[in-house]
């Protein structure tokens, strides 16, 4: 901010502060207006009368005789038994990070030492994988896994999220490593290694940063997957998103639509944290490709 | 690397690709041009004191067995394609010679399941893009302007409506502009109708839909734009300035360009995404105004019965939409390779 080169003049400073201020609202509003309604009961969340209710909870006082009630979360969690859903959620979501990492680290560290041909079209084919939505895949498992005894099982959910995470494990990990000098294996191998070794030994201990960010990335994609979770799951093993959106089909009709407030705030506290404790990370990992390039 | 170490290295990868991404492919195309048997009719002729009759029924065994020999089904070709549910070619011929005008004629292939499906995949994915990368790029500008103090906070708040779940923020979003919500309610008053609602008006839940479809992805916009200012090179830009060159002229040759491949590579990534757009149509309930291509595959597989096929054939006419969506890209990337 030094240079007078990068002075703005007032009226510009003003509109960017005025559009931050505007963007600001728009972005954090609807979780803290959600988080703060998922503590009222449904006449206040969504009021015919005013819309102010859902701020003073008006109705929450006359119905519980307090300003706030854990009756959403109740019903959620014991009532409809959401905590099986979170339960299998963490399941998946480490079973797939640790998989995708482990396969995707030794994939991407091959690609990246790799000078021949192939390894290039291996990674075009991988960014044409990528490109293609994952629900398109879903109607050719789904014979198979019948046929199999497969369909509804947790270990069928993670191997099929592993590999639709692959793709973009191996691009990202890729990158990487090809931050890391070649130098370092090479003078591992001159001095005997064999390939994995220098791996094992060189590579393995300098490569955690990029492992992390890309273990942010693959988690997010089996937390928030929808599509595959709710086609391959049966419905004792869904994972939390799919069983929110069964809570609409079947609760909404019921007048418990507190319950899914309560689920939505549940799923989005802990990405909360994650984003918390690891903002550098994340937005290293969303430029990690583009910058560079 | 040599060929063998690059073998085994890329060996559990390739397969998990192998087996969960390529073959379900060809499945998905051979599962497209077969169909369910038909029920198996026999006839049975019951020959009573009043003379004789013949009766038709389902021959249950018979079906059961033939639907065991053959569990592909029957061979039908492209017919699944051409049928009501995709291409509906007979469909479109008759609307075509029938209707007065090209706009008659639009009006009522949009009530064509699949032409309903792709006009709104389509429209969603070229409003979206364009408005994320405007809307994220004038984010990075005005946090690139505050004080470094708060930039951190600003990133923080801005980052949540990318990372939460699409069928979580969309359900969050849908919620506020419910006619009792407090979007919805503010919508009433402002438009002065106290009917007005979402869920009734097709081009209303139209833009609502593209609205969260921007809100949701401005930050992914916003953050790479803010990397790529970091790398703006602050020589270029004085020695801009002390060859007298405006702010504007700064902005327009020195920060644009450096600006424009990263926009390449946020319309790439952008358009793969918008194109699947899906759990927002869950979430909004919105499939009387609205459907996607990723909707009508996800509505043919859940339910009572499972309609593969149809399913099957949607699924490769989405992989054919985006290959011809990224076949620029891909022969980019080819060429930028070639050249090195």
């Amino acid at each position: 901010m030094a240079s007078k080169a990068f002075r703005k003049p007032l009226p510009l400073q003003a509109l960017l502060i005025f559009f931050l201020v505007v963007w600001v609202v728009m972005a954090a509003f609807p979780f803290l207006w959600t988080v703060w309604g998922s503590f009222k009961v449904e006449g206040d969340f969504f009021s015919k009368a005013d819309w102010a209710n859902a701020i003073f909870g008006t109705r929450t006082r006359a119905e519980t005789g307090d300003l706030f009630t854990g009756q959403g979360y109740y019903g959620a969690w014991v009532q409809e038994e959401f905590w099986r859903a979170a339960l299998n959620t963490l399941i998946v979501c480490a079973a797939t990070v640790m998989i995708s990492l482990t396969f995707g680290t030794l994939g991407a560290y091959a690609l990246s030492r790799s000078t021949y041909r192939y390894a290039f079209w291996f990674l075009i084919i991988a960014l044409i994988f990528r490109a293609m939505p994952p629900i398109t895949l879903v109607s050719g498992y789904l014979p198979v896994f019948f046929d199999w005894n497969l369909w509804g099982h947790l270990p069928t959910a993670i191997i099929v999220l592993v590999a639709i995470n692959q793709p973009f494990t191996l691009w990202m990990l890729h990158s990487f490593f090809n931050n890391i000098p070649k130098d370092l294996d090479e003078s591992a191998m001159v001095d005997g290694c064999t390939r994995f070794q220098a791996f094992r030994h060189v590579i393995v201990p300098v490569m955690w940063p990029g492992v992390i960010t890309t273990a942010l990335f693959s988690f997010l994609l089996a937390y928030n997957d929808f599509a595959i979770t709710a086609l391959v799951l049966s419905k004792e093993n869904q994972t939390m998103v799919p069983k929110i959106a069964s809570f609409l089909g079947t609760t909404q009709t019921k007048g418990n639509v507190m319950f899914a407030v309560a689920a939505v705030v549940s799923v989005t506290a802990p990405l909360f944290v994650m984003i918390m404790f690891f903002q550098r990370q994340i937005v290293s990992g969303l430029t990690a490709g583009a910058v560079k390039g | 690397m040599k060929h063998k170490s690059f073998f085994w290295f890329v060996l559990p990868s390739s397969i998990a690709m192998l087996l969960f991404i390529f073959f379900p492919i060809l499945s998905v195309l051979l599962q497209s041009v077969f169909t369910e048997h038909e029920q198996v009719i026999k006839e049975v002729r019951n020959c009573g004191p009043f003379g004789c009759q013949t009766t038709t029924s389902i021959d249950q065994e018979a079906t059961a067995a033939l639907r065991e020999a053959e569990p592909l089904g029957r061979f039908v070709g492209l017919g699944v394609y051409f049928d009501r549910g995709h291409l509906a070619l007979s469909e479109v011929s008759q609307l075509w010679r029938e209707s007065a005008g090209l706009g008659a004629f639009f009006d009522r292939l949009l009530n064509l399941p699949f032409y309903k499906a792709i006009a709104f995949t389509l429209t969603y994915t070229f409003v979206v893009t364009p408005l994320t990368i405007v809307l994220g790029f004038v984010i990075a500008v005005a946090v690139n302007s505050a004080a470094r103090a708060i930039r951190g906070p600003l990133i923080f708040v801005s980052l949540l409506p990318f990372i939460i779940t699409p069928l979580v923020g969309s359900l969050v979003l849908f919620w506020m502009l419910d006619a009792r919500g407090i979007i919805g309610s503010a919508m009433q008053v402002l438009a002065d109708d106290p009917d007005l609602s979402v869920k009734a008006s097709t081009p209303l839940m139209w833009t609502m839909l593209m609205v969260y479809g921007v809100w949701h992805s401005a930050p992914f916009a916003f953050i790479v734009y803010y990397a790529g200012l970091q790398t703006v090179n602050q020589d270029t830009l004085e020695a801009a300035m002390v060859d007298g060159a405006s702010r504007w002229e700064r902005i327009r040759y020195v920060v644009i360009p450096h600006l424009l491949p990263i926009t390449t590579f946020i319309a790439l990534i952008q358009l793969m995404d918008n194109f699947r757009v899906f759990e927002p149509i869950v979430s909004f309930s919105a499939q009387a105004h609205a459907t996607s291509l990723s909707w009508a595959i996800y509505n043919d597989l859940s339910g009572e019965t499972r309609q593969l096929s149809s399913a099957a054939a949607t699924s490769f006419l989405t992989i054919i939409g985006v290959a011809i969506l990224l076949s620029p890209v891909i022969v980019r990337t080819y060429r930028d390779f070639t050249r090195k």
